[in-house]
């Protein structure tokens, strides 16, 4: 699953308008991942921070 | 906030206030929503405006302009720097904004014309009728409110969700995706009238590093790089940190900006049924320079003036907006937009070797129009060979 680094996150939105799900939408400075996510890991590789990481599910 | 207007714009940039301000102007009624709660905030740019793009729109202020600009230097993977100017030593050739304080002022403009203006409002799904767009639910502070309109303007930026959800798909590929990070630095050694920009693999893989000045000792210093060359270790921002570290070891950032830009062809088609795409959220930044600010403002008038006619005719149907798109498309912008997209596509296949010979080739260059088209045919002029590289590009140069 998709992980959201808080911490790290910029807020600025380029990982949303890479996703091909439309799975991510950032609310204020708040990003929402939404259930459609397939953890394709796309956007953890374009954030220009490293806020996003592909977890693996245990 | 009413039930419903004539438009509804969704973003409050530059190109969401030049919407609403225009409608209003015509007739219209219109409100802009913007999701954030302050207009301007956080900046998502490197700010800087050529002199006659800006002077289409706005009369410099200097409340909201950080620098003025004479000239600007192109640094080569070796570090040979290229110096740029007016033929007209000392001219004015551009400006880097506020952006706090020119949105704010757009949108003031727009908000004394007659638009009224939601802040801190979402919204969070279109209205869809038939698959006619209808208008929006607003979500706003805590309540939910369903506005309808004729038209709807999507002036939502990079992101550019609301189109999505209309249907449309706003995907930008990966590797045309600038990966960015910004810091305003303080107390920096700079030339405080010229934008410098770097390019190199090393520096920034398939995009530029730039410093655009805010100031005598302050200037935006930041880092685009293709999603594609992106990855852990090897981010937009670790970069950026690197060249900081060695050209600014003792300068202060006092902010801190990631962002988006694509540099991606346009939408294939930016309306439908009731709507109008607008600015960055259409894919209308020109894909050489990273440039958004005039295109949003261009677009975001466009498609105000197409949504007034198109109103009055009685008719709001993808058809009938569709003179938004094709006058876009043909105009000076579109025309730029459409060759910068094959110049970009070619300066990024190049090795380092060939940028420093490009570079290397002409060590000053005196523009009689300081754009970038006026700098490829000077780059040409002194490389003819390009000219069969460019292949068929070449002809919409010449």
């Amino acid at each position: 699953m998709l992980k959201v680094h808080r911490d790290i996150c910029g807020y600025c939105g380029c990982c949303v308008s890479v996703c091909p799900e439309g799975a991510l939408e950032l609310i204020d400075a708040y990003l929402c991942v939404e259930e459609n996510c397939t953890s394709c890991g796309i956007c953890a590789k374009v954030c220009p921070l490293g806020a996003l990481e592909v977890a693996d599910e245990k | 906030m009413k039930n419903k207007y004539d438009v509804l714009v969704i973003g409050g940039g530059p190109a969401g206030a030049l919407a609403a301000k225009t409608a209003v102007e015509e007739g219209l009624s219109a409100c802009l929503v913007e999701k954030r709660p302050a207009i301007g905030a956080p900046v998502r740019c490197a700010e800087g405006i050529g002199k006659e793009a800006l002077h289409e729109f706005a009369e410099p202020d200097p409340r909201w302009i950080s620098a003025v600009m004479t000239g600007a230097s192109i640094v080569a993977p070796d570090g040979f720097s290229m110096k740029l100017e007016s033929h007209l030593a000392g001219n004015k050739v551009g400006y880097i904004l506020d952006r706090k304080f020119f949105d704010r002022e757009l949108v003031w403009k727009a908000a004394e014309a007659g638009a009224d203006i939601a802040i801190k409002s979402r919204a969070s799904s279109p209205i869809i009728e038939k698959g006619h767009v209808k208008g929006a639910k607003i979500e706003s502070c805590g309540s939910v409110k369903n506005v309808t309109a004729d038209v709807v303007i999507a002036a939502d930026g990079v992101e550019s969700k609301f189109s999505r959800w209309c249907g449309i798909d706003t995907t930008v590929p990966v590797r045309e995706i600038m990966s960015s990070v910004q810091y305003v630095m303080a107390d920096i050694d700079i030339d405080p009238h010229s934008t410098v920009f770097y390019l190199g693999n090393e520096v920034a893989p398939e995009g530029y590093l730039w410093i655009f000045p805010k100031g005598e000792r302050s200037a935006n210093v930041g880092i685009g790089i293709s999603g594609k060359k992106s990855g852990e270790g090897h981010r937009a921002k670790d970069y950026l940190d690197r060249f900081v570290k060695k050209t600014f070891p003792r300068g202060k950032p006092i902010e801190y900006i990631a962002g988006g830009v694509s540099v991606c062809r346009p939408l294939d088609c930016t309306v439908s049924d009731g709507l109008i795409i607008a600015g960055d959220a259409a894919r209308v930044v020109d894909p050489l320079t990273g440039g958004g600010i005039y295109n949003g403002m261009y677009t975001g008038r466009l498609a105000a003036k197409v949504a007034t006619e198109c109103i009055g005719k009685g008719d709001v149907s993808k058809n009938a907006l569709m003179v938004y798109d094709t006058t876009w498309r043909a105009s000076k912008m579109g025309k730029a937009i459409e060759r910068n997209y094959h110049i970009k596509e070619y300066l990024i296949k190049q090795p380092d070797s060939k940028l420093n010979e490009i570079i290397h080739s002409v060590s000053k260059i005196n523009l009689k129009e300081f754009t970038t088209l006026s700098l490829i045919k000077e780059i040409i002029s002194i490389n003819p060979k390009l000219m069969l590289e460019l292949g068929a590009l070449a002809a919409s140069i010449s």
